[in-house]
């Protein structure tokens, strides 16, 4: 499977007068296509600052990211935010809609920022239809996010990942706001896209969850200090 | 960025004024003013110098008007003791001034005196007018019908007269006018021509009353002179009263409106020499475009200011809202940025949002400003009846208020439109380039 993302030595670093905090110290990982990885650790051993690197949300201060073939870790903001755009869809713990839009408004919203700025066409509101038939919410298409539940807004969000056909999709903490019920379903949902062919990166803190991915990479103090294969032997981490 | 991206960006602001309706509405209060305030300025400095080249027209710029005037009662001078009182231009004034100021090209002396003229069984209380030739072409006059005095005729003591259009029309409803007879007093003057319709002219502070051409009948100077003199008696209770008056007015023509001012000073001097009391004045119709000019600035300093305080205000209370907006939406700031958005469509969405927000401002205020007109009538009447007490003594400020009409100049409309959207530039830049630079996972993490 060819790689459809690779990190060399990330580093990341916050320089905070006094101190420098060295939130990633080294991390080198490779994610072939249609990968499903689950990030574990512990609070603070810097799963969300390799999580947001992965993303194109920000720059490493040591170390290269190649993407799709590219190396997007000195791009600008430019180009990172079209990266975003049509290469990455983004789930949070939070699920981060906007209040005031509709759930299909909410669906389209990553169509808005489009390179070139077409406009949306009826294939496009098709396809945010299609999208929101697909994570259950057809009858809901003019709800606003507060009418709805926590597991319909991270459904939501998971088809407004899905808009622009994105390679990978990254989820931070997904079913951290959610019941177990609600968290497996969402996870069923990962793993059918898994099973489309996207390549999906998820930081959780919950063992049962990170089961449902391929692999399990744990994170201490901002290296890599262990990774698991599903269903395989503990067999440490791959590239030191 | 294209015109449905355009449409689309404007609409999302739109959207988001829509959803704080009261805010959105007090915030735009200062712009509204503002732009109101812009556009009555101009209307009302349009107005002022309409009215202003309405009178330049009537009088003639190039036009130096001096009139006699009756000196204040006991101030009288001694050769006046006793007899009729004399005062005025004297025709050896005429004379001095035409021939001793060369920038002067064309004068008219005047002898004027209200009178009853008759034809037949109809009178009519009209001007009787001694002039000459000159009258026509320094009042910028016509004559519709036959012609006017000729010098022939003042050499000739002609008794011919040129009636004025209201009066031809009122002794002659039906029959020409021309080859009949007029009486005035107990002479017989026969009608040479009739002139054209003439606007009245506006009082010019209290050496020029405002005067109706209309009525006039125009007779050879000279006729005046040998028919009626330049001593006369009106009946008055207890007797008679009498005066002794040699010309009422001079007009003076200056070639160019540069030389009005010199002449006029000129003019001033000259008849103070021979002149012990201020039995004259000198009008020179130039000097109302200066005092619009003035009335004009004194409405621009007041509405300038007022339109200058608004619009700086409401700029500020634009932005201060639009950085709570910023703060507010701070978060869903992060979220546009995760999913593609550009610094630039940051920028963007927020400056669109606060011009939206003052271009609806601006077309609220454009609306008021259209209404100018006859709120300035309020103003006015308001002004006139309970501040400057009925239009007792009027100063020349409050006449031309009294007398102005502001017009609203199609050009400002847009000017207006665009200042607002410039203050929606000026002031949204920042807030919307403060949340473009905000850090996007920091602004995810927002609260
Ligand atoms: N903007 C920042 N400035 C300074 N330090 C930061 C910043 N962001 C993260 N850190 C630090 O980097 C380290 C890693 O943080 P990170 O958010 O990646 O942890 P995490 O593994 O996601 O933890 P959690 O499970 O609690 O979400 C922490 O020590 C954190 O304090
Ligand atoms: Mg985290």
């Amino acid at each position: 499977m060819k790689p459809a993302a690779q990190v060399f030595d990330l580093q990341k670093h916050y320089d905070l007068g006094p101190i420098v905090v060295k939130a990633l110290r080294g991390v080198t990982l490779e994610f072939p296509s249609g990968d499903f990885v689950a990030i574990m650790g512990a609070s603070g051993s810097g799963k969300s600052t390799l999580l947001n690197l992965l993303g194109g949300l920000d720059r490493p201060t040591h170390g290269r990211y190649i993407l799709g073939g590219v190396d997007v870790s000195q791009m600008n903001d430019v180009e990172l935010s079209e990266i975003r755009n049509q290469m990455l869809g983004f789930i949070f713990q939070a699920y981060n809609l906007i209040p005031q839009y509709t759930v299909l408004e909410n669906i389209a919203l990553p169509l808005q920022y489009r390179r070139g700025y077409p406009p949306i066409t009826t294939a496009d509101e098709d396809r945010c239809l299609e999208l929101a038939r697909k994570v259950g919410l057809g009858d809901r298409l003019d709800h606003r996010p507060f009418q709805l539940s926590g597991g319909q807004q991270q459904r939501v969000a998971v088809a407004r990942a899905l808009v622009n056909d994105p390679q990978i999709i990254l989820a931070d903490e997904p079913t951290g706001n959610l019941d177990s019920a609600t968290s497996n379903e969402i996870m069923e949902m990962l793993t059918a896209l898994n099973r489309e062919g996207r390549t999906i990166v998820m930081v959780t803190h919950e063992p049962d969850i990170a089961e449902y991915a391929r692999r399990q990479i744990v994170m201490r103090d901002g290296v890599v200090a262990r990774e698991t294969v599903s269903g395989m032997a503990d067999h440490g981490a791959p590239f030191h | 960025m294209s015109f449905a991206r355009f449409l689309r960006t404007v609409q999302l602001g739109l959207k988001s004024l829509l959803l704080h309706k009261l805010r959105s509405g007090l915030t735009m209060l200062g712009i509204v003013f503002g732009v109101f305030s812009v556009i009555a300025m101009l209307a009302i400095g349009e107005g002022a110098s309409a009215q202003a080249q309405k009178q330049i027209v009537a009088l003639g710029a190039t036009n130096i008007i001096v009139r006699s005037i009756k000196p204040i009662e006991g101030s009288s001078s001694a050769a006046n003791q006793g007899g009729t009182p004399r005062y005025g231009l004297l025709r050896s004034d005429y004379r001095r001034l035409t021939h001793t100021i060369p920038t002067i090209i064309n004068a008219l002396p005047i002898r004027e005196l209200p009178r009853e003229a008759r034809h037949l069984k109809r009178t009519l209380n009209g001007r009787l007018v001694g002039c000459t030739a000159s009258y026509l072409e320094v009042n910028h006059l016509n004559v519709i019908s036959g012609r006017f005095i000729t010098d022939a005729d003042q050499e000739n003591l002609a008794n011919v007269v040129v009636l004025a259009f209201d009066v031809a029309h009122e002794l002659f409803p039906i029959e020409e006018p021309i080859g009949k007879t007029v009486q005035i007093d107990t002479v017989f003057y026969s009608v040479v021509g009739v002139t054209a319709e003439r606007t009245p002219s506006a009082g010019i502070g209290g050496s020029l009353t405002a005067q109706d051409f209309n009525k006039d009948l125009y007779i050879p100077i000279n006729t005046f002179r040998a028919r009626i003199g330049d001593e006369v008696r009106t009946p008055k209770q207890g007797g008679m009263d009498s005066e002794h008056v040699e010309l009422n007015q001079i007009t003076l023509s200056v070639r160019d409106v540069k030389d009005v001012m010199i002449t006029s000073d000129i003019i001033r001097d000259t008849l103070q020499r021979f002149h012990a009391e201020k039995d004259f004045a000198v009008v020179v119709p130039l000097e109302l475009l200066k005092q619009a000019d003035q009335l004009r600035q004194i409405f621009n300093v007041v509405l300038g200011s007022i339109a200058a305080i608004s619009l700086i205000v409401g700029g500020i209370g634009i932005m201060n809202i639009m950085l709570a907006t910023v703060t507010e939406r701070t978060r869903e700031i992060g979220i546009r940025r995760a999913l593609g958005a550009k610094q630039r469509d940051i920028t963007e969405q927020f400056l669109t949002e606060t011009i939206v927000l003052s271009g609806s401002g601006g077309v609220v205020g454009i609306l008021l400003g259209l209404a100018t007109p006859l709120a300035f009538q309020l103003v006015r009447w308001f002004t006139m009846n309970f501040i400057l007490d009925g239009g007792g003594a009027m100063s020349e400020t409050s006449r031309m208020f009294s007398e102005m009409s502001p017009t609203v100049a199609l050009w400002s409309l847009p000017l207006a439109f665009g200042i607002s959207v410039g203050i929606g530039v000026i002031f949204g830049l920042y807030p919307a380039r403060a949340a473009a630079r905000l850090d996007p996972i920091e602004a995810l993490r927002h609260e």
